[in-house]
C-alpha cells in the first residue's frame, strides 16, 4: 500500500474539533492553454506552498479549465498563495473555499484482497457506503468492466460472485465526501489492499448566503482588505 | 497583406515603436534576421547573448521603455536566462524573442532545441510559445502589454522556425480589447478606504520615514514623491533600486538603508513609528533580521503587486496600486484632512540649498485633523544628530594605497550632474551607491535583487544606446569586468562611447570581505591578481582607450582625459586598496540595530 495515499487524506480527515483547518480549497479558472498546469504546479513548488491534492478538468466552457487545489495553509498564508496564483497571466478567476463553505467530493478506486472468507463482509461495507464493485477479474462478465459503475452495489456484487471467488480480489469504486472515503478505506484496510487510487477532491461552494468568495483577477483591493481585517 | 511570420514579427516590433534590438542570430532565428535588413529598427550585434539581455535591461532602466533582445534557440536562449532572472527580480520591462526549432521537431531533442518557455517559466512575468504565424502580431502586442503594465517585468516569446517561415494575413490589434488576456487586469488605483486610513496614520506620526523603493521609478513617481515628502515634511530613504528617485541633496533625503546603508537611514527605519513603503518590498538586504526590523513602526505598504503586501511584513494599511497614482490620491486625502500645500518658498533640492537643512512642511487648515499632528522637529533633530555623528567615512593616506571611495568621489565631482552611473555587483556597487550624489531619476543602473556579476559593462552600453545625450560611466569591479568585458567589442564596433572605471583590488572583494570578517581571514578562492589580465592591453585590443591609475594624484587627470573622449569606449584600471571594506555593515541575519559603522568594530547602536 502507498503511505502517501493513505496518510495525506487522513491528516485532513482527522482534524481535531475546534482547531482551525489546516487545509483550504482554492479553485482556479484557468485558460485552457498548453503549459498552464505546469505554471500552477511550478508556482507552488517555487514558493514552497504545499499541496494536499490537485484535480484538473475542463469546464462547460472549453476555453477554460478548473483546477481544484487543496492547499496547506500552514506552509504559507492563504492570501499569499491566492495573490501569487492571481499573478499568473493564465489564471482568470480564483475562488477560495473554507472547508465549511464547500461541498467536497472525491473518488476512490481500491482493489481489496477480500478472499473467500472476507468477501461477504467487504460486500456489506460496499453496500453500506453505496460503493460499486467494478471488477472481480472475471473477463467474461460484461458487467464488471466500465459499465460496472452504472450498476448498484448489490447488483455488481451479485454478478461478480463466481469471479471473486476465483481471484480473491475485487476492485471497488466509491465517490463521496473525503471523510466517508477515509472511513471506507479504514474499514477495508484490514482485509488487505492490493492497490488504491484516490482522485483528490473537487469542490463547489455550498448553496446559501455568504458561502463562496469568488473573484476575478481584477478586484485586488478585496485581497488587501483581507489583510487589513486580520492585521487589526 | 500576406507576410511571413518573420516579417510580421519585425513589423509588430515596429508597431510597438521599438528603436533598437540587442541580439545575435543563429539557425532557428535566421528567418527573422532577414527582414531586419529592411527595417528601421537598429540592431546591435552583441558578442554573447547575456550581453544582449543586460543591454536591453540597461536601455529599459534609463528610458522607461521596454528593452528588446533577440537570440536563437538552445544555447542562445539559455545564455539569456540570467538577464531574464535579473530583470524579474528588479521588475525591468524587457521583451526577449527566441528562435525555436520547427514545431514538427519540438520534443525530438533536435539540434539546438531547448524548452525555453519551461526553463524561464518562473523567471519571466509570462512567456509564449507561438505555434501559428497568424498569432504573432497579437502575441507581440500581448508581450509588450504584460511587460510594461502593472508590475513591469521580462517576458519571452519563443518562435519556431516554421512559424517564422509560414505566411499569414497581416493585422494589428486595435487595442487591449483585442488581446487574449482574460486573466490579466493589473490594478493601478488604490482603495479609497485604505487611502484615507493611510492619510490618518500619516498625520498621527511623530517619527515617520518614507521607505521609497524601485517602484517609484517604475511608476514615474519621483515628482509625486517629492511633493509628498515636502508637504508632510517626512524624511525619505531611497533603497538601492530607488537611488535617484529623491534627490540626495534634498534636506529630507536620508540616503540608502540596508546592509550597507548609512547609519542614519538604517537607524531612522529602526526607530520609526511609521514606515510608508512606496514601491518597496521589504527585501532582506533592507530589513536585516525581519523579526527585529522597525519594531515600533506601523506600516503603510503601497505596491502595484498585491502579492508583495504582507509577503514579508504584515502592513497596517495595505494599498494595491501604482505608486504615482496612489501618492496623488494620498495627497488629496491629506488635503481633505487639512494639510495644504507647502507654504512660502518651497524646499528645493537644487544645489543652492545644499547647506540649508531646514524643512518647511505643508500649511495646516485651522481646526482640521491635520492641526493636531505631532511636531516633527524633535525627530528631524535626532536625524540630523545621527548624520553629524555617523557620516560615511574613509581615510586616504598620503602616498598610501588608492581608496576606491576616493575614485567614486572624484568621478562624481568631475562629471555632469545627470551622468548615468552603472554598477556591477559587489563592493564597487556599494561604494558607488554610497558616495555618488544622485539628484536625478534614471541615472543609476544596477543589478539589485539578483546580484548579477558582469551586469555593468553591457548594461552601460544599453543605457548609452537609450540616452546617447548623456555621459555613461560604468563603475565596475575587476571580477565583474572579466565576466562580460567582451561586450566592449560591441561598443567599439557600434561606436557606443561608454566609460568604464574598474575598481581593481585584485580580489572578489565582497567575498573577501566576508571571509575576513566571518571566516577568520581564511581566504578561499578570491584572489584574482591585479595584472592578469592586463586591463589596458585588453581594452586596447577591444578597440577602447585603456588607462591605468595607481595613485591618488593620477585619478583626476585620468578621469579628465576619459571625459574628453567621445568617439570610443574608455577603460580606466584603477589599482585600489585590496583591504578596504564596505562600511557600515549589518552582518547577514543580524538585527539592523547591530549595525557596524566602521573597521574599528564599533557598533553604532545604542
Amino acid at each position: 500500500m502507498s503511505p502517501a495515499v493513505g496518510n495525506q487524506p487522513a491528516v485532513i480527515g482527522n482534524q481535531a474539533e475546534g482547531t482551525p483547518p489546516r487545509h483550504h480549497i482554492v479553485t482556479a479558472h484557468v485558460e485552457n492553454k498548453a503549459g498552464v498546469l505546469a505554471r500552477v504546479a511550478s508556482l507552488f513548488s517555487r514558493r514552497g506552498f504545499n499541496i494536499f491534492s490537485l484535480a484538473v478538468a475542463p469546464t462547460d466552457d472549453d476555453r477554460f479549465s478548473r483546477i481544484t487545489i487543496v492547499v496547506d495553509v500552514e506552509s504559507a498564508p492563504l492570501e499569499q498563495i491566492v495573490n501569487q496564483l492571481d499573478k499568473l497571466v493564465n489564471v482568470v478567476r480564483i475562488t477560495e473555499l473554507a472547508p465549511d463553505e464547500a461541498v467536497e467530493c472525491e473518488m476512490l478506486l481500491v482493489t481489496v484482497e477480500a478472499g473467500p472468507a472476507g468477501r461477504d463482509r467487504v460486500l456489506a461495507h460496499v453496500e453500506a457506503f453505496g460503493a460499486t464493485v467494478v471488477d472481480e477479474g472475471d473477463e467474461g462478465d460484461e458487467g464488471a468492466g466500465g459499465a460496472g459503475g452504472a450498476g448498484g452495489a448489490g447488483g455488481a456484487g451479485g454478478a461478480g460472485g463466481a469471479g471473486g471467488a476465483r481471484t480473491g480480489l475485487m476492485t471497488v469504486m466509491l465517490a463521496g465526501t473525503p471523510s466517508s472515503i477515509d472511513e471506507f478505506e479504514n474499514l477495508v484496510r484490514p482485509f488487505g489492499i492490493a492497490e488504491l487510487q484516490r482522485t483528490g477532491r473537487v469542490a463547489l461552494p455550498k448553496l446559501g448566503p455568504g458561502a463562496a468568495r469568488g473573484r476575478d483577477a481584477a478586484p485586488l483591493h478585496s485581497v488587501t482588505g483581507g489583510i487589513q481585517g486580520e492585521a487589526g | 497583406m500576406r507576410l511571413t511570420g518573420a516579417q510580421a514579427l519585425i513589423k509588430s516590433l515596429e508597431m510597438q515603436h521599438v528603436e533598437v534590438i540587442f541580439g545575435l542570430p543563429g539557425g532557428a532565428i535566421l528567418p527573422v534576421y532577414d527582414p531586419i535588413l529592411d527595417s528601421s529598427i537598429r540592431h546591435v550585434l552583441v558578442r554573447h547573448e547575456q550581453g544582449a539581455g543586460h543591454m536591453a535591461e540597461g536601455y529599459a532602466h534609463v528610458t522607461g521603455r521596454p528593452g528588446v533582445a533577440m537570440v536563437t534557440s538552445g544555447p542562445g536562449a539559455t545564455n539569456i536566462v540570467t538577464p531574464l532572472a535579473d530583470a524579474m527580480m528588479d521588475s525591468i520591462p524587457m521583451v526577449v524573442i527566441t528562435g525555436q526549432v520547427p514545431t514538427t521537431a519540438i520534443g525530438t531533442d533536435a539540434f539546438q532545441e531547448c524548452p525555453i518557455t519551461g526553463v524561464t517559466m518562473d523567471i519571466t512575468k509570462h512567456n509564449w510559445l507561438v505555434t501559428d504565424a497568424q498569432d504573432l502580431p497579437r502575441v507581440v502586442a500581448e508581450a509588450f502589454h504584460v511587460a510594461t503594465t502593472g508590475r513591469p517585468g521580462p517576458v519571452l516569446v519563443d518562435v519556431p522556425k516554421d512559424v517564422s517561415n509560414a505566411l499569414m494575413d497581416w493585422y494589428w490589434p486595435a487595442g487591449i480589447d483585442e488581446l487574449d488576456l482574460p486573466g490579466y487586469k493589473p490594478q493601478t488605483e488604490g482603495d479609497p478606504e485604505q487611502i484615507r486610513k493611510a492619510a490618518e496614520l500619516m498625520l498621527g506620526a511623530a517619527r515617520p520615514v518614507i521607505y521609497a523603493g524601485g517602484g517609484i521609478l517604475k511608476a514615474r513617481a519621483a515628482e509625486a514623491l517629492r511633493e509628498l515628502a515636502e508637504r508632510t515634511g517626512f524624511p525619505v530613504v531611497t533603497t538601492l533600486m530607488a537611488r535617484g528617485s529623491f534627490p540626495d541633496r534634498h534636506p529630507l533625503c536620508l540616503g540608502m538603508p540596508g546592509m550597507h546603508g548609512n547609519y542614519t537611514a538604517v537607524t531612522a527605519m529602526q526607530k520609526a513609528d511609521l514606515l510608508i513603503a512606496l514601491g518597496s518590498r521589504f527585501d532582506d538586504r533592507v530589513t536585516g533580521k525581519i523579526s527585529a526590523f522597525a519594531p515600533d513602526a506601523k506600516i503603510i505598504h503601497v505596491d502595484v503587486d498585491p502579492a508583495e503586501l504582507g509577503k514579508v511584513r504584515r502592513p497596517d494599511v495595505a494599498i494595491a496600486g501604482d505608486a504615482r497614482v496612489v501618492i496623488e490620491e494620498l495627497l488629496r486625502a491629506l488635503e481633505s484632512l487639512g494639510l495644504g500645500p507647502v507654504g512660502g518658498p518651497s524646499v528645493s533640492g537644487d544645489r543652492s540649498v545644499r547647506g540649508d537643512r531646514s524643512v518647511r512642511a505643508g500649511s495646516v487648515a485651522p481646526g482640521s485633523p491635520a492641526e493636531g499632528r505631532p511636531d516633527l522637529a524633535p525627530w528631524m533633530a535626532q536625524l540630523r544628530a545621527w548624520q553629524e555623528e555617523f557620516p560615511l567615512t574613509y581615510a586616504q593616506e598620503e602616498g598610501g594605497a588608492l581608496k576606491p571611495q576616493l575614485v567614486v568621489e572624484a568621478l562624481r565631482d568631475a562629471t555632469p550632474h545627470d551622468t548615468i552611473v552603472v554598477a556591477g555587483v559587489g563592493q564597487h556597487q556599494m561604494w558607488a551607491s554610497q558616495y555618488w550624489k544622485f539628484d536625478n531619476p534614471y541615472t543609476w543602473v544596477n543589478s539589485g535583487g539578483a546580484g548579477t556579476m558582469g551586469f555593468a559593462v553591457p548594461a552601460a552600453i544599453g543605457a548609452k544606446v537609450g540616452r546617447p545625450d548623456k555621459m555613461v560611466w560604468a563603475i565596475d569591479g575587476d571580477g565583474c569586468f572579466q565576466m562580460t568585458a567582451q561586450e566592449l567589442v560591441t561598443a567599439s564596433a557600434e561606436r557606443i562611447p561608454v566609460k568604464v572605471a574598474i575598481l581593481n583590488n585584485a580580489y572578489l572583494g565582497m567575498v573577501r570581505q566576508w571571509q575576513e570578517l566571518f571566516y577568520e581571514e581564511r581566504y578561499s578562492e578570491v584572489y584574482l591578481s591585479p595584472d592578469l589580465p592586463d586591463y589596458v592591453k585588453w581594452a586596447e585590443a577591444m578597440g577602447c582607450v585603456g588607462l591605468k591609475v595607481e595613485s591618488a594624484e593620477e585619478v583626476a587627470p585620468a578621469i579628465e582625459k576619459a571625459n574628453g573622449i567621445d568617439d570610443r569606449p574608455v577603460v580606466i584600471d584603477f589599482r585600489t586598496d585590496a583591504f578596504e571594506k564596505v562600511y557600515p555593515m549589518v552582518p547577514a541575519g543580524a538585527s539592523n540595530s547591530d549595525i557596524i559603522v566602521g573597521p574599528s568594530g564599533g557598533e553604532g547602536g545604542r
